[in-house]
């Protein structure tokens, strides 16, 4: 019961944002609600699903478990924002063509952690695919087309890269 | 009944992936908590904390915090909204007391919600719900099922003499046949609750304007619930406009009609602004419908051939405080029992079922209804007879499953079953698995310390009913699809189809259909589902049904709108329609040169209609509602095998490989098909070794988070090996049957099965799901039972 607000500043894809918000609305909450990106999505807002990953300052984090205030000064990006880069746009062009996600609600924040594997770790094994990704919740897929995707997405990155 | 012959090298079988996927990898989804409304208000519940309480409210504290627009009792919500009682024409003398949207005076479940604040922010309303003072006096609850139906029980409802919600009892006295089997084996197994966990939970935004209802919802049958709400608020259904945009998972759950959804739309009414109500997760958890939860014990004589003579069953299901509106609880064990025995040959089946009222959420429909129950307790019998009898478990299986020649068959309990393909899945299942070799690795790990063990289940499941599967019933559930077609003016066409899209990639697959029927490339189609004001009356998604009715629909229409179109081209062109076809959406003559783009038809039709001829109006669009006569189901097959490793210490079990062989008669995309079986076999696999819904000793749910109620994780699950027999259903042009629930069928029977069997050398057995680390040591004597 607290209604009190703060304004912060930051960037968000790119763009310079300031709002002033109440000091208790999650990260996740600010960029839907706040901001108008719904593509990070809440599944379970107890910080075990991963559905609204989101990257701040270049680390994946549950932006429900992140409170808005705390990312201040921070630079963010989301979902919205990763076809802009090549690790991103590989997974998405991936899952696409694998059939890596059936409803699409998880499909946002595993493409933010996969990316944030494959930045760390070019070219993972399975094994270390499904444990990079288990803090993900897929309800749909059971898991097998995502690590393929993973994989098709981490052959084709290495194919270009020098 | 076939109006023509498929394509050889058509789209129907190829391998693609959805258009719509192209959105939802961007984070362009679009789901009810997506779509914001001007002017609108959030809704948050109070809901009893106990199984079973009275309870009188204080609600002027609540009213009177900031950002709160109305706080609404049970008896507010009654001027506009009537209450649910669960139709029983199928279940003669079924118990279950009317549920109205919010509970007055006494909660029959924990969950159950008792009042509805409307606020600003759902922050704030969750702030007036711990603002509403309660007096609670707690009553006697029930919530375990081997006490609910006990001579001391406390009735689950007050005034009730039982907890006996149905009972009911199926086929013929055994003693005669069972008397005279050489062998007769039996188990008890227990299946814990579970529930559907969408990763979307359940939401709505509810909108009304002058007496019309436009209600955003994540929900899988649109027309069923435009047809509830008009009956519920008293107004037409022309006047309801439901849509259900993306949604974020069904399973299932999203079929039932819920209190705090029911309470959202007669709030919205009363307060003459838009309300939207996202669950959360606890929510979810604790009152979306759990299913499970029986205690089944069955019998199976085998004679001295080792040919399988019947079965006995008795089947002890709880139901929660109500049956669940509108299909009903009892639905789940009768989907069981139904598909008992049912790949295999037997003379004799006898069930009895007794439906449990408890202090509970009431269970519903979840995946697979039934049938991973049904498959686990034959798979199981299969495995104990052929270990009675030391003989290999596939030789068993092989000597009596259903063999082609001896189909159509009706089983002793009343089920037709054809098509299915046992023997030739059997098999490939063998090389897909290359057997040998991996007897002989598994063989020499056990050898070497490791606990290995191999689990095989066969299933039968009966998908997409036709209407008399619930038209007697009562309920109110549609077994027609429909599906309107449009050619546009860009020679592409619109095709509105009644089955839903949740996620199981059923646009793609009608698009597919469409584009064979209709002699125009697949991307040209565009499928739109989920909205009442816009697609024809049907189904939606229920029963694996959307290939095996919608796809027949689409057929159809796609049929009809070709013929219409070629006597159009026939007149424009000054040519004989049974001379020319449509190929690449080109009207083509008979030596395949191209004469007239759709577009350009279309165009003429609709711009420039004088150059019809005279008496010829040029009709662009087709409806067909496709119901199937013939075969109140279409019984599909396949058989699973599932390899895991026991960890000796700490009794945790892994899930290795996994391997499915699987016949959906003809499959309209097999990588959409594989997605659904895998998906469906993780299911199955959280509910085998990770998923239940716990309640204390004091009825108080103790599963309310992700952490607590477990499911599969990526590093929990195997990669799954999946091949396809296809056995095409003769009654339909398509022939496909379904295919979206198999893989969770059978999964848990194959992986009760490979625990058994890796503990088989130890002595012990394990006969309840789900299999945690504990249950195995229990069973190893290691850690002291409960």
């Amino acid at each position: 019961m607290d209604n009190q607000t703060l304004s912060i500043a930051c960037t968000i894809n790119d763009r310079a944002i300031r709002a002033t918000i109440p000091v208790r609305q999650s990260l996740v909450d600010f960029l839907r609600e706040g901001v108008g990106l719904t593509g990070s999505h809440v599944g379970c807002a107890h910080g075990v699903c991963g559905a609204c990953h989101v990257v701040v300052d270049g680390v994946v984090v549950r932006g429900c478990l992140i409170l808005a205030v705390q990312a201040d000064g921070a630079e963010i990006s989301t979902i919205e924002h990763a076809a802009t880069t090549s690790i991103g746009a590989a997974l998405q062009a991936a899952f696409f063509e694998r059939a890596a996600l059936q409803c699409g609600f998880c499909t946002s924040g595993m493409i933010l952690q996969a990316a944030e594997l494959l930045a760390q770790n070019p070219e993972p094994s399975r094994d270390e695919i499904r444990a990079a990704l288990s803090g993900n919740l897929c309800r749909c897929t059971g898991y097998h087309a995502i690590v393929d995707a993973v994989q098709m997405a981490s052959a084709r990155l290495s194919d270009i890269a020098p | 009944m076939t109006d023509l012959a498929l394509p050889q090298d058509g789209w129907i079988g190829r391998r693609m992936p959805r258009e719509d996927t192209r959105r939802l990898v961007m984070g362009a989804g679009r789901y009810v908590d997506d779509l914001a409304c001007r002017g609108e208000l959030h809704a948050a519940f109070l809901r009893s904390p106990y199984p079973h309480a009275g309870f009188r409210l204080d609600l002027s504290q609540a009213k009177a915090l900031d950002g709160v627009a109305a706080v609404f009792v049970a008896e507010d919500l009654a001027r506009v909204c009537g209450g649910l009682i669960c139709p029983d024409l199928a279940f003669p003398g079924m118990v279950s007391p009317q549920q109205l949207p919010l509970v007055a005076e006494r909660a029959v479940y924990q969950g159950e919600p008792i009042a509805l604040v409307l606020a600003d922010s759902r922050a704030v309303a969750e702030d007036a719900v711990e603002l509403i003072a309660v007096d609670w006096q707690e009553l006697p609850a029930i919530t375990r099922l081997d006490q609910s139906l006990t001579q001391d029980a406390p009735p689950v409802h007050l005034g009730l003499a039982s907890n006996l919600g149905w009972s009911t009892q199926i086929g013929t006295d055994l003693r005669d046949a069972f008397a005279g089997a050489a062998l007769v084996v039996e188990t008890t197994l227990d299946f814990a609750r579970n529930t559907g966990v969408t990763l979307e939970p359940r939401g709505l935004i509810a909108q009304w304007d002058a007496g019309a209802l436009e209600l955003r919802i994540s929900h899988q049958m649109p027309h069923q619930l435009q047809l509830h709400i008009a009956e519920l608020f008293g107004v037409a259904m022309s006047r309801v406009r439901v849509i259900c945009g993306d949604v974020g998972g069904g399973f299932g759950l999203k079929m039932h009609i819920y209190q705090d959804e029911l309470a959202t739309i007669a709030a919205a009414r009363l307060i003459g602004r838009p309300v939207r109500f996202i669950a959360d997760r606890m929510e979810s958890l604790m009152a979306d419908i759990h299913a499970r939860e029986h205690r089944i014990h069955g019998r199976m004589a085998v004679d001295a051939q080792g040919r399988i003579i019947g079965f006995d069953i008795d089947d002890l299901h709880g139901m929660g405080a109500y049956s669940v509106f509108p299909r009903s609880s009892t639905r789940e064990a009768m989907s069981a029992l139904a598909v008992i025995g049912a790949p295999y040959l037997h003379q004799v089946f006898h069930a009895r079922l007794r439906c449990a009222l408890q202090n509970k959420v009431p269970t519903g429909q979840l995946r697979a209804v039934g049938n991973p129950i049904g498959c686990a307790i034959t798979e199981r019998l299969v495995d104990l007879a052929a270990s009675a009898r030391g003989e290999d478990r596939l030789v068993f299986r092989a000597r009596n499953l259903l063999p082609e020649a001896m189909q159509p068959w009706t089983s002793p309990s009343g089920f037709r079953l054809f098509g299915l393909s046992h023997h030739r899945c059997l098999e490939r299942l063998q090389k897909l698995m290359d057997l040998p070799k991996l007897r002989a690795e598994i063989s020499d790990a056990c050898a070497s310390g490791r606990w290995l063990g191999l689990g095989f289940a066969s299933l039968v499941e009966f998908t997409a009913p036709n209407s008399r599967s619930y038209g007697p019933t009562g309920a109110p559930v549609a077994a027609v699809d429909a599906v309107v077609a449009t050619l546009e003016m860009t020679g592409d066409i619109s095709v509105r189809a009644s089955v839903s899209e949740i996620g199981q990639g059923i646009r793609q697959s009608l698009a597919q259909v469409m584009a064979d029927a209709m002699g125009v490339p697949a991307e040209n189609v565009a499928v739109l589902t989920g909205d009442t004001a816009t697609v024809p009356h049907g189904g939606g998604a229920w029963a694996s049904r959307g290939a095996a009715i919608g796809g027949e629909a689409a057929w159809q229409a796609g049929v009809a709108l070709r013929a219409q179109i070629l006597e159009i081209a026939a007149a424009l062109l000054q040519a004989q329609a049974a001379d020319l076809d449509i190929r690449f959406g080109q009207v083509v003559d008979q030596h395949g040169s191209a004469r007239m783009g759709l577009d350009e038809l279309s165009r003429i039709v609709t711009l420039q209609s004088y150059l019809l001829p005279d008496g010829m109006q040029g009709q662009l669009s087709v409806s067909r509602t496709y119901r199937r006569e013939a075969d109140s189901a279409l019984p599909n097959n396949g058989i699973q095998a599932v390899l895991v490793e026991i960890d000796p210490d700490t009794g945790h079990i892994s899930a290795l490989r996994h391997w499915v062989v699987f016949d959906c008669g003809r499959v309209l995309n097999p990588l959409l098909v594989e997605e659904q079986i895998r998906g469906g076999v993780v299911m199955g696999l959280g509910q085998a070794l990770l998923e239940a819904c716990s309640y204390d000793s004091g009825g108080q749910f103790i599963s309310a988070t992700l952490a607590d109620y477990k499911v599969p994780m990526a590093d929990d699950a195997p990669d799954i090996e999946v091949a396809l027999v296809e056995t095409p259903y003769a009654g339909s042009a398509v022939g496909a049957k379904g295919a979206g629930e198999a893989g969770a069928c059978a999964a848990p029977a194959a992986l009760l099965n490979a625990v058994n069997d890796a503990l088989a050398g130890q002595g012990a057995q394990i006969s309840a799901l789900p299999i945690t680390p504990l249950d195995v040591l229990r069973a190893l004597g290691r850690v002291p039972q409960a």
